[in-house]
Parts: C-alpha cells; structure tokens; sequence
C-alpha cells in the first residue's frame, strides 16, 4: 500500500489554522466532506466519534507527530487526509509537544486489516526523519503531496 | 548478574489485531521492564518499547509474532507481555460495545 492510494491530495490542508486537537480534527473532517470524500456519512458524526476515541487515547505519538484515527460504520472506503500546522497544535501528546503534522484516518468498521495495513504504511513512512523534516518544512499544499509521492517512491524502491 | 535473552512465540486474537490502543499498552508493560525487548514477524524486527515501532508490525488477527527479551529481568518482561496478549488486552478499559461484523 502507498500514502498517496490512502491520502485525498485535494482535501490535504496547509496551513491548519486551528490549533486545538479537536478544531483540527474538525478542520480536516470537513475538508474530505467538502471534497466529497466521506460517502454518505456526515461528517458532524464522524467529528464526534474521532475527537471521542482521542480523548480515551492520545495518538499524538511523539516528534511533533498525530495520527487520529477512528473506525466508523456509515463509511465505506478507508479515507486518509493531511493537515500541517506552522504553529503547532496541542495534542495531549505522550511527549507533552506540540504537533506540527496530522494524518487524519478514517476506515470502514468491516476491514480492520486494511485499517491496520494502511497505518503500517503510515508509521513506516513517519518513522523517518526526513520524511518528517520535509512535511515541517513544507510551504504549501503542492510540498506535501511532493512529499508523500518522495517517500512512497523511497519505500517501494 | 546475568544477562539471559529470553523469547516466546504468540498470536494475535484480536479480531482488529494490534491496532494503536492495545500496542500502546504492549509499549506501556514494556517500558516497565530494563530489559531491551524486541518484538517481530515474518520481515520486521521493531523495538517493542517504541510505540511509532510497534505501529509498523500491522499485526492483524492471527499474526504469529516473537517477542525477545535481553537483560536482567528478561523472562518476567516475555511474561508479562506474553500475558497482555494472551488476555487480548482485556486490562483494556472498556472502550465499546457496538457490534462489529467479522471480516473474511
């Protein structure tokens, strides 16, 4: 699996101008929902499923970090979306940091396989500096994308 | 003292496999213990103490994955994450009681 089969590049936000967890979680709900990414489910829902699972656990993991994620039911094509903050975000992180970078994931309840794959793809990417550095660094919607499309192709090389 | 390397073989049974919530008790139990401890399938060895690691294994139900343990307190850390997994992470507070369809 690749982040650019999982990610909506048109719904990616840059600059996030939230810069609270369940803002930004709202902030990027609503742009898969604008891009018309979300199928029928609305988007006021999932909004409250996902702020509601991060409360019960962080996944802000650490190194300026989030991956919010949830399983939902009226979904019924696993959708991922990035948003990127240049003031960073308070996240209840395990390392108490602020958070400049949101992988935002959403995945039908009856595949958790393909959920859990699609966050292996995640993580293995994350897990590398550079790959971290480039989305802090980014400037624009177009830096992300290049971003993702450099590391999918590092991977798979 | 000794520095015993330990190890055991155990699957996930899970039905939604070792997603964040319970790899982050796994990290959790692991932290707990001094010894270096490892945990891998059939192509990946991660840091069983590093939660952005674990992420990585993508274990879904029925995976098989060996835990390694290296240092004084090897085998009750192999233990006790052996038992974490064993009780399908039912330390777990309960988090849901929506039904969820089984997948093939």
């Amino acid at each position: 699996m690749k982040m650019s089969d999982i990610i909506c590049s048109d719904a990616i936000v840059f600059p996030l101008t939230s810069t609270d967890r369940n803002a930004v979680i709202e902030e990027l709900i609503l742009s898969l929902h604008k891009k018309k990414k979300l199928g029928k489910a609305d988007p006021a829902v999932l909004i409250k499923a996902m702020t509601k699972r991060e409360s019960e656990a962080s996944t802000g993991i650490g190194k300026g970090v989030a991956v919010p994620h949830v399983k939902h039911a009226d979904i019924s094509k696993l959708v991922a979306v990035v948003g990127c903050s240049t003031t960073g975000i308070d996240f209840s992180s395990l390392d108490k940091q602020p958070v400049y970078t949101v992988f935002l994931l959403i995945s039908p309840v009856s595949n958790p396989d393909k959920h859990l794959q699609a966050m292996e793809t995640i993580f293995k990417n994350l897990q590398k500096d550079d790959f971290r550095r480039f989305l802090r660094q980014a400037q624009s919607v177009k830096d992300i994308v290049e971003a993702i499309k450099d590391a999918d192709a590092d991977l798979s090389e | 003292m000794s520095e015993l390397a330990y190890e055991t073989e155990i699957e996930i049974r899970n039905p939604e496999g070792l997603h964040m919530r319970p790899a982050m008790q796994f990290v959790d139990v692991a932290n707990a213990f001094n010894s270096d401890i490892s945990v891998s399938n059939q192509d990946t060895t991660v840091d069983a103490k590093s939660i952005m690691q674990m992420t990585m294994l993508a274990a879904t139900c029925g995976t098989k994955l060996k835990i390694r343990a290296q240092g004084t307190d090897a085998q009750k850390a192999v233990e006790a994450l052996q038992g974490l997994v064993e009780r399908d992470f039912s330390a777990t507070p309960p988090v849901s009681s929506v039904s969820q369809k089984k997948s093939d």
